[in-house]
C-alpha cells in the first residue's frame, strides 16, 4: 500500500472530476469520524494504491492498516476503482457510494428500465425518467431509480436539449457500472 | 352393547344386539383399562356400600321387568339422561357439590317426569353420575339376561309388580355382577397382553431380515414413536427381560436409519437429549429455518425498507421482538437476493442466528473491532452498521476464495472503516498486536451440526476427529482472540465466541479452556432467550459460569443451532488469577480460599521446577476436558481416590509427588491426539468435587508448604 505518485493521482482525480466536479474538493478534505478519542482531531481522507486498486480511507484507518503485510492485505475502507494494465484508471461501482452524494450530473430512470440498467444495459431514451440541466456528451453521469437510490453510472451520449430530441431507442447514458455487478461480477470487483 | 366377537359366549350374549348405545354407557369390558379402574362396576362390596346405587338398581330392573316394550325406550330417554348427568357431574366437580348434586336432581326431575317414577330415580341419579351408566349397562345386561333367563322372574313380577321379592332380585343382580365384573377383568387381561405385544422389540433374526430388506420407513417410523411411548413410560410399558439400553439402541439405529445420520452424531445426539426431544430436534433438523434478512442501518430504516419490498410483492414481517432490524421473509414474487434494494445495499441475507453474536458482542462507537472468521460478512456489516462506520473494524478471512464475497458485501452496504486481511486466526495477535483491541468477534470454524438443515452432507460426514479437530482449532483460535484484546480498555474488553453447532465439546469445553488459560470470566450475553448452557455434561465438569452462555436450538427457539459466550477480559497478564476462577461445589470453594496466597507462590515455583512435567500434564489433561491441577495433588474425583490417598498420606517434597503423578500418567498411557501449542504456565484451580479426607490432609500440607514458601521467600 502507497500513496498516489502524481500521474496516478491525476489520472484519479480526472476521472473523478467528471462525475461529481468542484466537489471533489470537498471529498478530498472531508473529515472522517474514526478516532477513538476526542482528543485526537479527526483525520482526513486520502488515497492509496494497493495491488492496482486505489481506495478511499481515512488516515486513521491507513495507519493501523500499516501493520498487516502488503501479502495479506485485502481491502481497506472504499475501493473507488482500478488501474489497468495499460495504466489508465477506471472507476469501479464500489465508488458510487462516495460519487452519488457529490454528484453534479444525474439521470433518474424509469421502474420499468431499472432492471434493463442492472443488468448491464445502456440507459435508452424510453426509459428516461428526468435528467439534470446543462449535461453535454461525454459528462459524467451517475444513474438513480425514481426513489433516489443510486443505481450506477456511466457517460452522458448526448446533451440534454438532444436528448428531448431523441428517438426512444437511442441512448442516453453509455453505462459504465451499475450495483448489479455486485451479484453478476463478484469476482471481478 | 356391542359385543366384539371373541368375548366369551355366555348365553346371555347370543341375544340379539340392542339398540345402538352411546359409547361412554358402553359396558366396561370396552372401556380403556384406566377408565375401568375410575368408574368402577357396581361390584356386589360397592352396591352394598352405596345405598342409593342399590336401591336404583332394584327400581330399574323393576321398572323394566315391568313391560317388554317399556324397557326399551327408557333406555334410550335414560341414556340422554345419564349423558346429561354425566355432563353435569363433570361440571360438579368444578362447582360446589352440594350444588351440582341440586341442579342434577332439577335436570333429571325434568326429563325423568315424563318416563318414570319421578321419585327416586332422579334422587338416585344424583348420587354419583359416575355409576351411573355402569349401573344402567348392567342393569340392560341383565334385562337381556332377564329376558332369557329370568322369564320367571318376569312373570311373577310381572303379575304382582309390588310383590317382588326384592332380595331374591337384589341376590341375582349381584351374581350377575360378579360375573360381568370377572369377565371384564379377563378381558382386560387379554386387551393389555395384546397391546403391549405391539411394543415388543425386534428380535435379532428379525432385524436381519429387515436389514436385507429395502428400509421399510413406516415400519420404522412407527417404531421410533413406539419406542419414545416405551421410553417415557418405562416402568409401566416396557417389555419384561430388555433392558432400556436396548430400547435406546434400536431407537438410536431407527433414527439413524430413517433420517440418514451416521452412528456417530446420532449416539452424540442421543447423550445430550432425552428421547422425545431428541425427536423433536432431528425433526426440526428436517425442515429448512426461515429466510431472514436484516436492514442495513447505515442506509435505511426497517419501516421504509418494509414497505418498499412489500410493494415489489414480498410477504414479510418483523423477525422477533429481540432484534429491530431483523425481517422475515415467508414468500416472495420476486428473487429476494436480487432486489435493487439488494443490490443498493439496504439489507443482507442473514440467518437470524447469525445476529445474536453481534448483538451479544454490543460494538461502540470509535471501538478498534476484529472479526477473526468474517466471510461473507454478514455479521462484520451488521457490526459496522452498529457502529455507524466510526472506529476501525478488522475483517480477518484465512480462505482466499471467500474474501472476495466479503469484500463485495462489505462495499455493497456502504462498509467504509474497515481493514480487510487475509490471515490465519492465530496469527492475528503477532500482526496487530497483542492487548490492543476493544472488542473481538470470533465466530469459530466449526463441525456445522447446528445448521444441518442447510447442509445435508454433515448428518453423515462427522466423526469424532472430525469433531476434536475443530475443537482444537478452536481453541487456539480463541487464545489469540484473548490475547489480542486490551483488558485496559475503556469501553471494551469484551470477546465473544460463537459457533453454528451444538456439540459441547466444541462449545462448553472450548470456554472452559479459555477460562483456565487466560485471565477472563464469562458474562452474561445479552440475550434473554436461549437455553443456557451446560455446566455438567456427562463425566465433564464445566465451570460453573458456563451457564451465563447461551445455546440455540432449531426445535425450541426456530433458528438454526447455535451457541453464543461473551468473555470478558479482566487483566492483560497471560495467567488467570485465583480471584477470577469459582468453583463448582463448596468443599473446592474451602481449598481455594486457604489456596490462593500459596498458589500464586507455588506457580512460579512450579514454573522453575517442574514446566516439563506439568505441561506434559496439562497438554494431555486439557484434550480430555478435564481440569487439572498442576499441584501434585490435583488428582480429584472418584477415579483417582487411591492415587489421591496414596500421594496425600506421606508427607513428602513436592517433587516426589508430581514424579509419582507423572508416573501414573505415562503408566495409563492416554495419548494425546493433539497438543496444545505450549502456553505458559498458570496455576489451575480444582473443579472437581473431593473426598473430605482427603482434601482435609491436602488442605493441612498446603498449609505446611506455605508456610515453607513464604519463609523462603523472606529468607530471599
Amino acid at each position: 500500500m502507497r500513496p498516489l505518485d502524481e500521474a496516478e493521482t491525476t489520472a484519479v482525480f480526472s476521472k473523478l472530476f467528471k462525475f461529481i466536479g468542484p466537489n471533489l474538493k470537498s471529498l478530498i478534505e472531508a473529515e472522517s469520524h474514526e478516532v477513538t478519542t476526542s482528543a485526537e482531531n479527526s483525520s482526513r481522507y486520502c488515497f492509496r494504491l494497493h495491488k492496482n486498486r486505489v481506495f478511499y480511507v481515512s488516515e486513521y484507518l491507513v495507519k493501523r492498516a500499516t501493520n498487516v503485510s502488503r501479502k495479506n492485505l485485502v481491502s481497506l475502507g472504499t475501493c473507488i476503482g482500478k488501474f489497468t494494465k495499460g495504466g489508465s484508471f477506471h472507476l469501479t461501482v464500489q465508488a458510487l457510494g462516495i460519487m452519488a452524494p457529490h454528484a453534479k450530473r444525474k439521470v433518474w430512470v424509469k421502474p420499468t428500465s431499472e432492471m434493463s440498467f442492472l443488468y448491464g444495459n445502456h440507459v435508452l431514451k424510453g426509459g428516461l425518467g428526468r435528467i439534470t440541466e446543462g449535461i453535454n456528451p461525454g459528462d459524467g453521469v451517475v444513474v438513480f431509480s425514481m426513489s433516489d437510490v443510486p443505481l450506477g453510472f456511466g457517460v452522458a451520449a448526448h446533451s440534454t436539449q438532444d436528448c428531448r430530441k431523441l428517438d426512444p431507442n437511442a441512448n442516453v447514458v453509455l453505462h459504465q457500472a451499475d450495483i448489479g455487478e455486485y451479484l453478476r461480477m463478484e469476482d471481478d470487483l | 352393547m356391542i359385543f366384539p366377537p371373541f368375548l366369551s359366549s355366555s348365553p346371555r350374549h347370543r341375544n340379539p344386539p340392542p339398540p345402538p348405545q352411546n359409547p361412554l354407557l358402553e359396558p366396561a369390558a370396552f372401556k380403556a383399562p384406566f377408565l375401568l379402574r375410575h368408574h368402577q362396576n357396581p361390584t356386589p362390596e360397592l352396591a352394598a356400600s352405596n345405598p342409593q346405587v342399590e336401591y336404583m338398581v332394584a327400581l330399574k330392573s323393576k321398572s323394566k321387568l315391568k313391560g317388554g316394550q317399556a324397557h326399551k325406550s327408557p333406555p334410550k330417554k335414560k341414556l340422554k339422561n345419564d349423558l346429561f348427568a354425566k355432563k353435569q357431574s363433570k361440571n360438579d366437580d368444578l362447582l360446589d357439590e352440594s350444588e351440582g348434586m341440586s341442579e342434577d336432581i332439577e335436570e333429571q326431575e325434568d326429563f325423568s317426569d315424563g318416563e318414570m317414577e319421578g321419585q327416586s330415580d332422579s334422587g338416585s341419579e344424583a348420587s354419583s353420575g359416575d355409576d351411573d351408566p355402569l349401573a344402567d349397562d348392567f342393569l340392560q345386561g341383565s334385562d337381556d339376561e332377564g329376558d332369557v333367563s329370568d322369564g320367571d322372574e318376569d312373570s311373577d313380577s310381572g303379575s304382582d309388580s309390588d310383590g317382588v321379592d326384592p332380595e331374591k332380585l337384589s341376590r341375582a343382580l349381584d351374581v350377575e355382577r360378579a360375573r360381568v365384573e370377572r369377565e371384564a377383568r379377563d378381558e382386560l387381561q387379554l386387551n393389555i397382553k395384546q397391546e403391549s405385544d405391539e411394543f415388543r422389540l425386534p428380535t435379532e433374526e428379525e432385524l436381519e431380515e429387515e436389514a436385507l430388506r429395502p428400509p421399510d420407513l413406516q415400519n420404522i417410523q412407527r417404531r421410533i414413536a413406539e419406542i419414545i411411548g416405551v421410553l417415557s413410560n418405562f416402568k409401566a410399558l416396557k417389555q419384561d427381560g430388555v433392558r432400556r439400553k436396548d430400547y435406546v439402541e434400536q431407537l438410536k439405529r431407527d433414527l439413524a436409519s430413517y433420517y440418514g445420520y451416521n452412528d456417530y452424531l446420532i449416539g452424540v445426539l442421543a447423550e445430550m437429549f432425552p428421547p422425545v426431544e431428541l425427536k423433536e430436534l432431528i425433526e426440526g433438523f428436517e425442515k429448512p429455518r426461515p429466510v431472514c434478512l436484516r436492514t442495513n442501518t447505515l442506509k435505511a430504516r426497517r419501516r421504509d425498507l418494509a414497505d418498499v419490498l412489500i410493494n415489489r410483492g414480498v410477504n414479510l414481517d418483523p423477525l422477533a421482538k429481540w432484534s429491530k432490524v431483523g425481517l422475515v421473509v415467508y414468500d416472495s414474487q420476486v428473487p429476494i437476493g436480487a432486489t435493487p434494494e439488494y443490490m443498493a445495499g439496504y439489507y443482507m441475507l442473514q440467518s437470524a442466528s447469525s445476529f445474536l453474536p453481534v448483538m451479544a458482542l454490543a460494538p461502540q462507537e470509535k471501538e478498534r473491532i476484529v472479526d477473526m472468521a468474517a466471510a461473507p460478512g454478514g455479521k462484520t456489516t451488521y457490526i459496522a452498521a452498529l457502529m455507524k462506520n466510526s472506529g476501525v473494524i478488522f475483517a480477518n478471512e484465512m480462505k482466499e476464495a471467500r474474501l472476495k464475497s466479503l469484500t463485495a458485501n462489505l462495499h455493497r452496504m456502504g462498509v467504509t472503516n474497515t481493514i480487510v486481511c487475509n490471515y490465519d486466526g492465530k496469527e492475528l495477535p503477532k500482526v496487530l498486536g497483542h492487548n490492543t483491541l476493544d472488542r473481538v468477534l470470533l465466530d469459530a470454524p466449526c463441525s456445522g451440526t447446528g445448521v444441518i438443515s442447510k447442509d445435508e452432507s454433515v448428518k453423515t460426514s462427522k466423526n469424532l476427529e472430525d469433531i476434536q479437530k475443530c475443537a482444537f482449532l478452536q481453541k487456539q483460535l480463541i487464545l489469540a482472540a484473548i490475547d489480542m484484546v486490551d483488558a485496559n480498555s475503556k469501553s471494551g474488553g469484551y470477546i465473544v465466541y460463537s459457533t453454528c453447532s451444538i456439540m459441547v465439546a466444541e462449545n462448553e469445553a472450548v470456554i472452559d479452556y479459555a477460562l483456565k488459560k487466560r485471565d477472563v470470566k464469562l458474562v452474561p450475553c445479552g440475550l434473554d432467550f436461549g437455553k443456557p448452557g451446560f455446566v455438567r455434561f456427562r463425566e465433564h465438569r464445566f465451570h460453573v459460569s458456563l451457564e451465563k452462555t447461551r445455546r440455540y436450538y432449531p426445535h425450541v427457539h426456530n433458528v438454526d443451532g447455535f451457541f453464543v459466550a461473551k468473555l470478558k477480559k479482566m487483566s492483560n497478564a497471560k495467567a488467570p488469577s485465583s480471584t477470577t476462577l469459582e468453583s463448582v461445589d463448596p468443599e473446592s470453594m474451602l481449598d481455594d480460599e486457604s489456596n490462593e496466597e500459596k498458589t500464586e507462590v507455588e506457580h512460579q515455583h512450579n514454573q522453575t521446577k517442574d514446566r516439563q512435567d506439568n505441561s506434559m500434564e496439562k497438554r494431555k489433561a486439557e484434550e480430555n476436558g478435564h481440569a487439572r491441577n498442576d499441584k501434585p495433588k490435583s488428582l480429584s474425583g472418584p477415579k483417582n481416590a487411591e492415587k489421591r490417598k496414596r500421594e496425600n498420606e506421606p508427607e513428602e517434597g513436592r517433587k516426589l509427588a508430581v514424579k509419582k503423578n507423572r508416573e501414573k500418567e505415562n503408566g495409563h498411557g492416554k495419548s494425546d491426539k493433539a497438543r496444545s501449542r505450549p502456553g505458559p504456565k498458570e496455576k489451575k484451580k480444582q473443579h472437581f468435587s473431593k473426598g473430605k479426607e482427603s482434601s482435609k490432609i491436602r488442605e493441612e500440607e498446603k498449609k505446611e508448604f506455605r508456610k515453607k514458601k513464604a519463609a523462603n521467600k523472606k529468607g530471599k
